[in-house]
C-alpha cells in the first residue's frame, strides 16, 4: 500500500480512479477496503468531531443530556433465516450500535425501501417482526419512511433505522480509551450468524441447523454499567466479524492487541462449515455478539454478568491489550506460534479446495 | 472439533518438533508443493517450530496463481458478453487480468457467479436455458474428476448451453520440471495430500529414484505436516530417495479408481502455460475430441489470445521456490490484496497472500 497523504478538501474523487473506478461488492464487504472507501470517501467529506471517534454511535450532548444517535442499513438475503428475519435484524442492530456507546436505546426510525411486486404477507411478517423485537428491546419506532422502487430494481425490501439512546452515566466508551492491560471480553460464540445466512444461501445441509445469533445486547451492556464495570470500548462484531472489530479498536486507539486462538469460542458446527467453504470464522459476522475492552481488575466481574446474562454463556476473555503500541492485532496459534489478525480484503471468497 | 483437534494439538506439535531438532544434522531444503499447505504452515506458525537448518521452500500448488494471465483474459471477454452467466470458484474473481478482474466485470453488469461446485454450473445450465452458462475450470488433480463430472453430465442432458473454459494442470509434470531447472534446491518433497487421495502415488516412484529425491505424501493440519517433515528429514539424513505415505487416513497407493476413470473419460493430456513459469509439456487437462462441443474457447472463438505477463510480477519465482514472497520489491508495497500484481496475492493458496496475511511485520517474516 503507497502511504497515502491526508486528504485535503477539493473536488476531485478521493478514490483515484486508477484503483477502482466502481463500486464492487468488496467496498460494503466490512473489510479494508470498505473501511478505506469510509475514510477516503466518507470521513473526508463529512469530517467534524464526533463522527471522527468513529464510533458505533456517535455520542453528543444535547442541553445537558448526553445522547447517541446511529444509523444502519439492513439487505440481508435471505429475508428469513434460522434464528431471525431482516425485521428483527434491524431493530437488534441499531439497538446494538447505541449499546456500544454505553447508551440506553430509546427511540428509532425506520425506512423502508420495498420491490414492486412483493408479497404483502411477507411485508406484513417483517414489519410483525420488526414490532415484537421493539417491543423486547424495549425501544419504539417513532418515525418512518416508505418507498417502492420499480421491479428488479430493489431485492425485495430494504431497511434502514436510526436510532437514538440516552447516556445514563460518566464513564467513557471509546476506542481511544483503550489501555495497555485491558483484558479483551467476547460476549460469547463468534462466527454463527454469517454462517447461518451462507448454510441457506448455499443449501448446505448438517446435522443439525446453524441459527443466527441475531439478538439485543443492551441489556447485558448496561448490567456492565450498572455494576459499575470499568469499560474502556466496546465494539459488536458484525460485517468482517472479530478481526475486522479488532483491527478497527488497535488502528482507532493505536495499540497492539494479542489475542489467543484457542480462548476464541466457535461452536462446532460453524467450524465445520466454515472448514468446508474455507472461511475464516473470525471474520464471519455475528449479529448479537461484541467485543469489551475492560479493566483487567473487573474482567472477572465482567464475565459472571456477562454469562449470567440469556444468550451469555459462552462469554469468555480471548487476550489482552499490550504495552506496544503498534496498532496491529497479533494471534497466538493453536500451535503457539505468534501471527498477524488480519482484515479480510473484500469478502471472504469461498476457496476453490 | 473431532478430526480437527487432534490434528492441531500444541504439544503434540512441539513433540515432532522436538523430534525433527534431534535427527537434523545438516542443512535441508524441503518444498511443499500445496498452497493450503503452505497457508497452514504460515497460519500455525509451523517453520518457526523447525529448526534453522530446515528451509520450507513454498511450492507451485495453487491452482488459482498458476492459471495463465491468457486464461484469465479468455474468462474476463466471455463473462463481459450479455447472454453469459459465468461460473467460477470464489477464489478466481479477484485475481488480475491484464486490465481488470472479475469481480469488476460483475460491477460492470456481467453475470459473474459464485459456485461451490461444477455440478452447480449445469444445474444453472438447465434453469436458464435462454442463456449460456459458462464454467471456469481450474484447479489440480484434486478438482478435475468434479470438472469432468460435470461436463459429463451436461452431455449426458445434452446441454447445448454449457461450456468450460478449462485450465487443469498436473503435478508430477511441474515437480519434474522444477527438478530439470538448474537453479533447483530442492531436496525432498511434501506432495500434496488431496492431490494424491485422487491420483494415488504410483506416478511419484519414477520421480524419487530418478532425481533421487525423497517425496511423503502429505496432509494439511499442522500435525500432518510436521510429520510429513519429519519423514522427509529421516529419509534425508539416512540418505534414502522414497515414497512414503503420511496422509494415510486419506490416500491409498493406488487413489480414487472411479475419480480417475471419469478423468480419462473426459480429458486429455495437454501441454499447459503455468503464470510466471511457462509452458511445462503434458502438464494440463484438456478436453478430450468426445467433448469437445463444450470447450468455451472455442464456442466464443478466443483460443488464440495471446499475452505477455508483466514483469514487475515476480510471482513465477515464488511459484518455484526462488524467492520467498517478501523478497519481492513489489510486496506490500505496489503490490497488496486489495491492489494485487498477480494471481500469488489474492488467491486462499497463494504464497504471497499467506505472507501479508500472517506475516507482515518484518520482525515475523525475520522470525525465519
Amino acid at each position: 500500500m503507497s502511504a497515502q497523504k491526508p486528504i485535503e478538501f477539493s473536488g476531485a474523487c478521493p478514490i483515484p480512479i486508477s484503483q477502482y473506478p466502481q463500486v464492487l461488492m468488496a467496498h460494503g464487504g466490512g473489510g479494508r477496503l470498505m473501511h478505506q472507501l469510509i475514510g477516503k470517501m466518507f470521513l473526508a467529506a463529512f469530517h467534524n468531531p464526533l463522527l471522527d471517534t468513529q464510533h458505533d454511535a456517535a455520542v453528543a450532548e444535547l442541553t445537558g443530556k448526553k445522547i447517541a444517535f446511529t444509523t444502519d442499513s439492513y439487505v440481508v438475503r435471505p429475508m428469513f433465516f434460522p434464528g431471525g428475519d431482516i425485521g428483527s435484524m434491524a431493530v437488534h442492530g441499531t439497538v446494538n450500535d447505541l449499546a456500544m456507546a454505553g447508551a440506553r436505546p430509546l427511540y428509532l426510525s425506520s425506512a423502508f425501501i420495498i420491490e414492486e411486486g412483493l408479497p404483502m404477507e411477507t411485508l406484513w411478517k417483517i414489519v410483525c417482526s420488526m414490532r415484537d423485537a421493539a417491543k423486547k428491546c424495549g425501544v419504539q419506532i417513532i418515525t418512518g419512511d416508505t418507498k417502492v422502487v420499480d421491479k428488479g430494481k430493489g431485492d425485495g425490501v430494504f431497511i434502514n433505522t436510526a436510532g437514538i439512546g440516552v447516556i445514563e452515566h460518566e464513564q467513557k466508551i471509546a476506542p481511544q480509551n483503550v489501555r495497555a492491560g485491558d483484558a479483551i471480553l467476547v460476549s460469547g460464540d463468534v462466527g454463527r450468524h454469517g454462517m447461518a445466512i451462507m448454510a441457506v444461501r448455499e443449501g448446505l445441509e448438517f446435522e443439525s441447523k446453524i441459527e443466527s445469533d441475531s439478538a439485543p445486547v443492551h441489556e447485558a451492556v448496561l448490567k456492565l454499567l450498572k455494576a459499575g464495570i470499568e469499560i474502556h470500548c466496546l465494539r459488536d462484531l458484525t460485517r468482517g466479524g472479530l478481526t475486522s472489530a479488532l483491527n478497527e479498536i488497535a488502528e482507532a486507539a493505536n495499540r497492539t492487541l494479542l489475542v489467543d486462538e484457542k480462548l476464541i469460542p466457535v461452536r462446532e458446527d460453524v467450524q465445520a462449515a466454515c472448514e468446508i467453504l474455507g472461511l475464516d470464522p473470525f471474520q464471519v459476522a455475528c449479529e448479537g455478539r461484541f467485543a469489551a475492552f475492560i479493566a483487567a481488575n473487573d474482567s472477572e466481574r465482567a464475565l459472571k454478568i456477562l454469562r449470567a446474562n440469556p444468550g451469555g454463556i459462552g462469554a469468555c476473555v480471548i487476550g489482552k491489550v499490550s504495552e506496544e503500541r503498534s496498532a496491529d492485532v497479533f494471534l497466538k496459534s493453536a500451535i503457539g506460534a505468534r501471527r498477524i489478525l488480519d482484515m479480510a480484503s473484500g469478502e471472504q471468497l469461498p476457496r476453490i479446495c | 472439533m473431532k478430526f480437527l483437534d487432534e490434528y492441531r494439538d500444541g504439544e503434540l506439535a512441539q513433540q515432532f518438533a522436538r523430534e525433527i531438532h534431534r535427527i537434523t544434522t545438516k542443512p535441508w531444503n524441503i518444498m511443499e508443493i500445496c498452497g493450503g499447505q503452505t497457508h497452514a504452515i504460515v497460519k500455525f506458525g509451523i517453520d518457526e517450530l523447525l529448526p534453522k537448518k530446515i528451509t520450507l521452500i513454498h511450492g507451485p500448488g495453487c491452482p488459482v496463481c498458476v492459471t495463465p494471465l491468457e486464461m484469465i483474459d479468455k474468462a474476463l471477454e466471455i463473462a463481459a458478453r450479455p447472454n453469459v452467466i459465468f461460473a467460477s470458484f470464489g477464489d478466481m474473481l479477484r485475481v488480475p487480468g491484464s486490465t481488470t478482474d472479475l469481480l469488476s466485470v460483475k460491477a460492470s453488469g456481467g453475470d459473474v457467479r459464485i459456485v461451490y461446485s461444477p455440478l452447480d454450473a449445469v444445474k444453472l445450465a438447465e434453469q436458464n436455458p435462454a442463456k449460456e452458462i459458462v464454467f471456469f475450470g481450474v484447479g489440480f488433480e484434486t478438482t478435475a474428476p468434479a470438472t469432468a463430472l460435470a461436463i459429463y453430465q451436461a452431455a449426458q442432458k445434452k446441454l447445448r448451453n454449457f461450456s468450460m473454459l478449462i485450465s487443469h494442470v498436473l503435478v508430477p509434470p511441474a515437480m519434474e520440471a522444477l527438478l530439470s531447472s538448474p537453479n533447483c534446491r530442492v531436496q525432498g518433497f511434501l506432495a500434496a495430500g488431496h492431490v494424491c487421495a485422487v491420483m494415488g502415488y504410483e506416478e511419484y516412484f519414477s520421480i524419487a529414484k530418478k532425481y533421487r529425491v525423497p517425496i511423503v505424501v502429505t496432509g494439511f493440519e499442522p500435525l500432518d505436516i510436521l510429520q510429513g517433515v519429519l519423514m522427509t528429514v529421516q529419509q534425508l539424513e539416512s540418505g534414502r530417495a522414497e515414497v512414503e505415505n503420511q496422509y494415510s487416513r486419506a490416500v491409498r497407493r493406488e487413489g480414487n479408481q472411479p475419480a480417475q476413470d471419469l478423468i480419462q473419460e473426459v480429458f486429455r493430456v495437454v501441454p499447459r502455460k503455468w503464470r510466471g513459469v511457462g509452458e511445462i509439456p503434458q502438464s494440463g487437462l484438456g478436453l478430450g475430441d468426445k467433448y469437445a462441443e463444450f470447450d468455451a474457447e472455442k464456442k466464443f472463438g478466443v483460443a488464440h489470445h495471446h499475452v505477455e505477463e508483466s514483469a514487475d510480477c515476480q510471482s513465477g519465482l515464488v511459484l518455484q521456490g526462488q524467492i520467498k514472497p517478501h523478497e519481492c520489491p513489489a510486496f506490500g508495497a505496489k503490490c497488496t490484496p486489495e491492489h494485487p500484481l498477480g494471481a500469488t496475492m489474492v488467491s486462499s493458496e497463494g504464497a504471497c497472500a499467506a505472507y501479508y496475511r500472517y506475516r507482515r511485520m518484518p520482525d515475523l517474516i525475520g522470525a525465519k
